[in-house]
């Protein structure tokens, strides 16, 4: 099943969610049997009514489902090249976040310089060399169209930027550990529609040099940015296809009344 | 038959008035009485620092500060007692606030919700509500004849400290869990591990909370007098411990530590219970200098936690 | 099913995760340094009452109404003591009880919002004042201004001292009591007034009634802090034990005498010294009943709302 969808997909394959149901601490199971794929440079739109487990999917991808006792996995999560299931218990979810961020729905800088947001997770990981850290630190601010706006004021409190550019701080924060997969969880929720495009805009971008999944409640903005489509309901996928395949000619009678609005 | 109806609802409309205009007044007789009670407890308080100002300000100058007690009351002075109270609360600092920022830190950042964080939980709210004195007993059995520490400074350094801790943890933890999860999620998004988190965001977020329950902890300490008496503190102290500096290499020494010392809530009650009013000023004058010690440290804190609330925008 | 490994990039850091645990446990000993206070305490007050109830029957420890340790002929009856904490304890609730409640129900009916901000800082620096000093106001202040009106009140009494620890406890009764009546949904008091209730019958017939547990959860409280309060009493009610609840007779309490055996030299071991961990035992079996219950109302309050 997979190794077909890879050839009809014809793009190379990140990281891969095989049978993978997820529990809650009060047992309620939030994802049942998930197949999905994440390919490699290309952006994965994950839709569905609120409640789906479209968000609890995404967080399952950088383990942060770990930090709260009581949340239980089954199943596995493929990184590739390394070829490891990233939810073995051997595996460490730190090494894990390293190598995939995320962005979160309510933009969330620390109430820290801007300069000290871009560079914590560099810090974290032992970087004490002041010129690495400026170059990575202007890279990352560059790689999220958001130099030019704050170069000068590098280190004044990051709560003092705009509710766009915080969240585009908050991008090139996941962005300076150089990660390989970006998880956004409906980024641009918060934003005003200015901002909105300028996040889109700068996802397009970035995926030249990762590969994205993204949680969005906009179905329009699944439509324009993905690449590839899955849509989930009641903790199943139902479909997952080419974005302009599910939005024109989808294959199942759920993800169309979704799509079309009669439902959701 | 209409003109009587309308007189008879009249009638009633007067009635209702009048019964409003009655309850109105019971509105206003309480406002009234409640600004009263305030407005006398604060003339208390006020009372209470003017009495003592007055009491005590014969004794209002530096030799006050710089003399030992004195079996002669105009000679007594403070010295033996404010450098007591300063390094007990010396002790008590550096064992109470680490201590406690570790255990709110520890139930709020680490523990797991079972029974053993419920024991702890209820020790916690339990301790703040045990009498003052009881830790002297307690200190009394424990330090100085089970770890036969003595009536010394360090004594009474951690049974103040016991005192203090509930005050902190409460404080830590409450100053903690002000601070939104989606912060910490965004540490350990970026690889930070779970000690990150507390050293990097928690504690410094946390610290202005934290920082009130510490001073709010040591004015507390300050005015303690009971547990200090039952360890058996002496009321005369003619002389001063050790200076913890040394001119000469390692500089420090903990032989102070181990001293007999007073405290300035002792010297008051000693002064107190003299019969000669001469000690009952220097009595005065010795609670003017807590007073206003502990006054300055609370209001000092209030003002930090008013301030805290203002700033914090998540 | 494809052959998987543990890429050596994604596996445990051990050297990071030992920190981390070592770490861990560090804080986990300094949270339990709680739970040792407490059993510390429990285990030296029983430890050193037993030689004591070995000399002196729980029997006459429990009924006997003389408490003389430094007489020929000792006794040993805590209701001598407990008497004296009573008693004022009571007159402080007489004083507390009303002011306290009214003060609560001002700041959360009636006060505004800028009223309360001002109020409440100055109800803390009430709470901040050392005990040893509401002593002295107790004897040189109130007892004298009591004189003045019943010229035969002795300078040690226990109505001047329980005066001034109502007035400590005021700003305890009000503040938890505040916050119960705070807690009461807005809608209750919507419901009240659209039915053209007053602020005053609002207060009195709605909101009271419904934070009752709140309530009387902070008197308890209230009870609890009275009845373990050392220097007001030590200071201004004297220290001779004296089976009475007369509030103008002079009359030890079993803080004060614990604080009066302390100032003097009763040797370790003697069953003097052992006599003030009877004492303390029996102030905290009170106290922890009284917080146990406390606590209890309170929660049941606070899973109502």
């Amino acid at each position: 099943m997979v190794a077909s969808k890879k050839k009809r997909f014809n793009d190379t394959i990140k990281a891969e969610s095989k049978d993978l149901d997820f529990y809650y601490a009060d047992g309620t199971q939030a994802l049942k049997k998930v197949n999905l794929a994440v390919y490699e440079n290309k952006i994965t739109a994950l839709i569905g009514p609120s409640g789906c487990g479209k968000s609890t999917f995404l967080r399952s991808f950088n383990r942060m489902h770990d930090l709260y006792p009581g949340n239980r996995y089954d199943g596995q999560i493929i990184l590739y090249p390394d070829n490891t299931n990233i939810l073995a218990k051997k595996v460490d979810p730190i090494e894990v976040r390293m190598r995939i961020s995320m962005v979160f729905q309510k933009p969330n800088p620390f109430p820290k310089s801007i300069y000290e947001n871009v560079a914590y997770g560099l810090r974290v990981r032992g970087e004490r060399n002041k010129h690495t850290l400026d170059d990575k630190v202007e890279e990352a601010l560059k790689g999220a169209s958001l130099w030019e706006e704050v170069k000068d004021r590098l280190y004044d409190l990051a709560f003092n930027l705009s509710g766009g550019q915080q969240q585009r701080l908050c991008i090139a924060r996941a962005l300076a550990t150089e990660p390989e997969i970006m998880l956004f969880d409906e980024p641009t929720s918060a934003l005003d529609p200015i901002a909105t495009v300028n996040i889109e805009e700068l996802m397009s971008e970035l995926k030249e040099k990762l590969s994205i999944l993204i949680v969005t409640h906009n179905m329009q903005q699944a439509a324009r940015i993905s690449d590839y489509t899955a849509y989930m309901y009641l903790g199943e996928l139902v479909e997952h296809d080419l974005t302009d395949q599910i939005f024109t000619n989808p294959s199942k009678k759920e993800t169309e009344d979704y799509i079309t609005g009669k439902f959701g | 038959m209409a003109q009587q109806g309308k007189a008879k609802s009249l009638k009633d409309l007067n009635e209702i008035r009048s019964l409003i205009k009655k309850h109105k007044k019971n509105d206003f007789l309480f406002a009234a009485t409640g600004m009263f009670v305030i407005a006398s407890l604060t003339i208390t308080l006020i009372i209470l620092f003017l009495d003592l100002i007055i009491d005590g300000y014969p004794k209002f100058n530096l030799d006050f500060f710089s003399n030992y007690p004195s079996r002669r009351a105009a000679r007594a002075g403070i010295l033996s007692a404010w450098i007591g109270s300063s390094l007990v609360l010396l002790v008590t600092f550096f064992v109470a606030v680490p201590l406690g920022i570790a255990a709110g830190v520890y139930l709020e950042e680490y523990a797991k919700k079972n029974w053993f964080a419920d024991l702890i939980e209820i020790n916690v709210s339990n301790l703040a509500g045990v009498p003052s004195i009881i830790y002297g007993l307690l200190a009394l059995g424990l330090f100085v004849y089970t770890f036969d520490l003595g009536q010394s400074i360090l004594t009474a350094g951690l049974t103040l400290a016991l005192l203090m801790l509930p005050i902190v943890i409460v404080s830590t933890r409450e100053a903690i869990r002000a601070i939104p999860i989606h912060i910490r999620e965004a540490a350990f998004a970026v690889g930070a591990t779970r000690w990150h988190v507390v050293l990097h965001h928690v504690i410094p977020y946390a610290y202005g909370g934290i920082l009130t329950g510490v001073i709010i902890g040591m004015a507390r300490a300050i005015g303690e007098t009971a547990p200090v008496i039952t360890i058996g503190a002496l009321t005369f102290i003619a002389f001063l411990p050790p200076s913890p500096i040394m001119p000469e290499v390692p500089f420090i020494n903990f032989e102070w530590l181990d001293s007999g010392f007073t405290v300035l809530p002792i010297q008051m009650f000693n002064w107190i219970s003299r019969p000669q009013h001469a000690f009952h000023i220097n009595a005065a004058a010795t609670g003017a200098v807590i007073i206003i010690l502990t006054a300055l440290m609370n209001g000092a804190a209030i003002k930090l936690r008013y301030n805290v609330r203002k700033k914090i925008k998540w | 099913m494809q052959d998987l490994v543990i890429s050596p990039g994604l596996a445990k850091n051990f050297r990071r995760n030992f920190v981390e645990q070592i770490i861990e446990v560090g804080l986990l000993l300094s949270a339990v340094v709680a739970v040792f206070i407490t059993s510390a305490i429990v285990y030296i007050l029983v430890v050193e009452a037993i030689p004591f109830f070995q000399h002196v029957s729980l029997y006459d420890f429990l009924t006997d109404t003389v408490w003389t340790p430094n007489y020929s002929i000792k006794h040993y009856g805590i209701m001598a003591l407990v008497s004296g904490t009573l008693t004022t304890t009571i007159i402080a609730l007489i004083v507390a009880v009303p002011l306290g409640t009214i003060t609560a129900i001002y700041l959360s009916e009636f006060a505004s919002h800028k009223t309360r901000e001002t109020i409440k800082p100055i109800l803390e620096l009430l709470v901040g004042v050392p005990t040893v000093v509401f002593g002295y106001f107790a004897l040189m202040l109130v007892t004298p201004l009591i004189q003045k009106i019943y010229p035969d009140l002795t300078t040690f009494n226990m109505l001047g001292p329980g005066i001034v620890m109502g007035i400590m406890i005021v700003p305890y009764i009000a503040s938890v009591s505040e916050d119960a009546m705070r807690a009461v949904p807005m809608a209750m008091r919507e419901g009240a007034y659209a039915m053209g209730a007053t602020r005053f019958q609002t207060a009195i017939r709605v909101i009271a009634p419904a934070a009752t547990s709140g309530i009387v959860a902070s008197y308890i409280l209230a009870v609890s802090r009275a009845v373990g309060e050392t220097m007001i009493v030590a200071i201004a009610a004297g220290q001779q034990p004296n089976f009475t609840f007369n509030p103008v007779e002079s009359a030890a309490t079993i803080t004060a005498y614990i604080v009066s055996v302390a100032l003097g030299d009763l040797e370790h071991g003697t069953v003097g010294y052992q006599s003030i961990f009877a004492a303390g035992l029996t102030l905290l079996i009170m106290t922890l009943f009284l917080n146990i219950l406390g606590h209890w109302t309170r929660k049941k309050f606070s899973e109502r709302y």
